[in-house]
């Protein structure tokens, strides 16, 4: 465990597989910055792996001021506990204020141990982390500047805000795609600090005995309209107007947690706090209620357009355009109005040429 | 060989059924108020624990955290065959958050010297996936997150395929270990009838202590409390009694449990309150829906 210390970095793990980075280290370097500045205190990225070095370079274009570096041939495969063990070994001595994780299967796995063996808190799935003050109830004493950790809990009915003002390093996990990935600034300097942190006899339980990876067959963080579809759509079969829908737009096919959990789209396509955060030019949710997990996942496309058979749906206090009815029956009228506005606009287009 | 299974569930409101006021004016979750029923990957847990009692022999026991009412879920566990069931249940343990939680199971599920200690990946109240990963760092075993297929067990050692996302590894380990179950693992049985005849009666003390002081209001506690214990003596002869045990009974250091041994504090809790939106509205006719899509191909959003 380590005690308030005021002055302490703001980290980010830098999660990297291969030698190569996902996107959430990435996009958590722009959110570390902010919370950095606003501590006036230093970003730091832990960087573990074998061989790992160049990347280094990549983290302070996208933020870093250091980078706290570890290299073993034991690093090479990632498992919990030599992960663990360097993590805590590096928190005890630096003692940074806040330690921040992508809430990618690996992070969701390495997170929770770091934070038991620190006996610090940990908040998963934050939709957004600010710092502010926080009193105890029953308690005159004012914890300044704490990280707030601010996630939806019970099935959306709430929006909790954590704190963790004693037991430090503040720790929380951010999605994929929550935090809006900076700029990279190549001309940027940082510092980067070699750390040696002996794993003999630190035992590594697991044998990696085969390891599976393939591509992401849906990507919805890069499509420019998507189609989702709510258990409003009825049936795994009814999904086919979805599909219809977001084939003659060119569109992808999102779910809300509720169509994948009734079994109409596969977990791939889930858009919300538990799955991917989307940002596109066009979302159009069918037949979805728009629960605070949903909204937090899709409220910051450009477009909304929301149809549902009742009015007072929550997914219309985020849409900017919406139809009431029934999406059986708007569907394909939609499709209909798409296609024959396609003719007219290829018709003008080249009527103009 | 024949192999101890420790399984930790939890009882979880329906998040799909929430009624009423859901919280708590002190921030925390109002649990009388929410239908409750068994964490669902925890039944997954639960069934790959009974596959491993049923290839290898041994003993499943299902230990839950709550109020006494959690006892429902450890009755659905008896329901579906395991050998014992244990509820953890103490007011001083109110409050806890994960890390004071995965402290407390341990104390428990040390006393039950397991091989295999089994949770399902996530409850579906919080979705932190944080208590298995927590519970394997208190009790110093290993842990394994998302198993879908137990590949091998023999001897000491397990081999397990485990979803990483973006595919899958196949990983092998010594026991004892944790390993947290995901739902695409198995499809958990079914209730057997018979047990459910069976085991519908079975209760915690609490349980019998709360149905007797309903069904004689105006007796004094001491004829309460004697009337308690008998009929915990007769569930206890006929294999009904829950096992309840209390934070002194596992040995654990008050210190790290409840509120206190909570890191985590509520600072603040907004209940979801929507006003309408300024959207546009437009019929669900033909005419309005290409009026829609008019504008859209206008301003180049679609097109």
């Amino acid at each position: 465990m380590i005690g308030v210390n005021r002055q302490g970095e703001v980290w980010v793990f830098a999660e990297q597989e291969a030698g190569k980075f996902s996107d959430v280290p990435l996009e958590l370097m722009g959110k570390g910055r902010e919370l950095a500045e606003t501590l006036s205190v230093p970003l730091a990225a832990v960087l573990a792996g074998d061989g790992v070095a160049p990347l280094a370079e990549t983290l302070i274009a996208h933020g870093a001021d250091k980078v706290y570096l570890v290299e073993d041939r034991r690093l090479g495969h990632y498992q919990a506990a030599t992960y663990r063990y360097v993590i805590c070994r590096l928190a005890e001595q630096y003692k940074p204020q806040i330690c921040l994780f992508g809430a990618t299967p690996l992070g969701r796995d390495l997170a929770p141990t770091v934070a038991s063996e620190l006996k610090c808190g940990l908040t998963a799935d934050c939709t957004d982390l600010q710092i502010g003050d926080h009193n105890p109830p029953g308690s005159d004493v004012t914890h300044k500047n704490l990280l707030l950790q601010i996630r939806p809990a019970f099935g959306g009915n709430i929006i909790a805000t954590i704190v963790n003002y004693d037991r430090w390093p503040q720790m929380a996990t951010v999605r994929e795609g929550v935090m809006v990935m900076p700029k990279p600034d190549a001309s940027r300097r940082g510092q980067v600090v070699r750390c040696r942190i002996s794993l003999d006899g630190v035992v590594a339980p697991l044998e990696i005995i085969e390891t599976h990876h393939q591509p992401k067959k849906v990507n919805l963080k890069a499509a420019r309209i998507i189609v989702s579809g709510g258990a409003g759509v009825g049936s795994r079969d009814n999904f086919k107007l979805i599909w219809d829908l977001a084939n003659c737009l060119g569109a992808a096919v999102g779910g809300s947690r509720a169509a994948v959990d009734l079994g109409f789209v596969d977990h791939d396509h889930q858009v919300g706090q538990t799955g991917t955060t989307v940002r596109p030019a066009l979302y159009i949710a069918c037949g979805i209620s728009g629960a605070v997990q949903h909204r937090a996942g899709m409220q910051d496309s450009a477009k909304i357009l929301a149809i549902n058979t009742d009015p007072t749906a929550p997914i219309f206090s985020v849409a900017h355009y919406g139809i009431v009815g029934d999406l059986n029956d708007v569907i394909p009228r939609l499709i209909k109005a798409i296609r024959g506005g396609q003719r007219i606009a290829k018709a003008v287009e080249t009527a103009k040429a | 060989m024949a192999y101890n299974c420790v399984v930790c569930v939890k009882q979880v409101p329906d998040t799909k059924r929430i009624t009423g006021q859901a919280m708590k004016e002190d921030g925390t979750v109002n649990r009388a108020a929410l239908p409750a029923v068994c964490n669902p990957e925890d039944m997954n847990a639960i069934e790959e624990a009974l596959a491993i009692r049923d290839a290898h022999g041994g003993t499943v026991s299902v230990v839950t955290m709550g109020l006494p009412a959690a006892c429902e879920v450890l009755r659905e566990a008896l329901f579906r065959g395991v050998d014992r069931v244990v509820l953890i249940t103490d007011r001083r343990a109110a409050a806890s958050d994960t890390l004071a939680t995965s402290y407390i199971l341990s104390c428990a599920v040390r006393k039950l010297k397991p091989d295999i200690v089994l949770c399902g990946r996530q409850a579906i109240d919080g979705d932190t996936a944080q208590t298995g990963p927590q519970l394997s760092e208190k009790l110093g075993f290993p842990v394994i997150t998302y198993l879908e297929k137990l590949l091998d067990l023999s001897g000491r050692r397990i081999k397990v395929r485990r979803n990483v996302g973006n595919g899958y590894e196949v990983v092998g380990c010594d026991l004892p270990v944790v390993v947290t179950v995901m739902e695409t693992a198995n499809v958990p049985r079914p209730p057997a009838a018979r047990k459910m005849m069976k085991f519908k009666k079975a209760r915690c003390p609490a349980e019998v202590a709360k149905d007797v002081e309903d069904r004689m209001p105006n007796a004094t506690s001491e004829a309460r409390t004697e009337e308690t214990q008998r009929r915990c003596q007769e569930l206890s002869q006929r294999g009904l009694l829950i096992e309840q045990w209390d934070l002194d009974d596992i040995g654990a250091d008050l210190a790290w449990c409840g509120r206190e041994g909570s890191p985590t504090k509520v600072h603040r809790i907004q209940s979801v309150v929507l006003t309408g939106g300024e959207y546009r509205e437009f019929a669900p006719s033909d005419e309005g829906v290409a009026t829609l899509v008019g504008e859209l191909i206008e301003e180049h959003t679609i097109g």
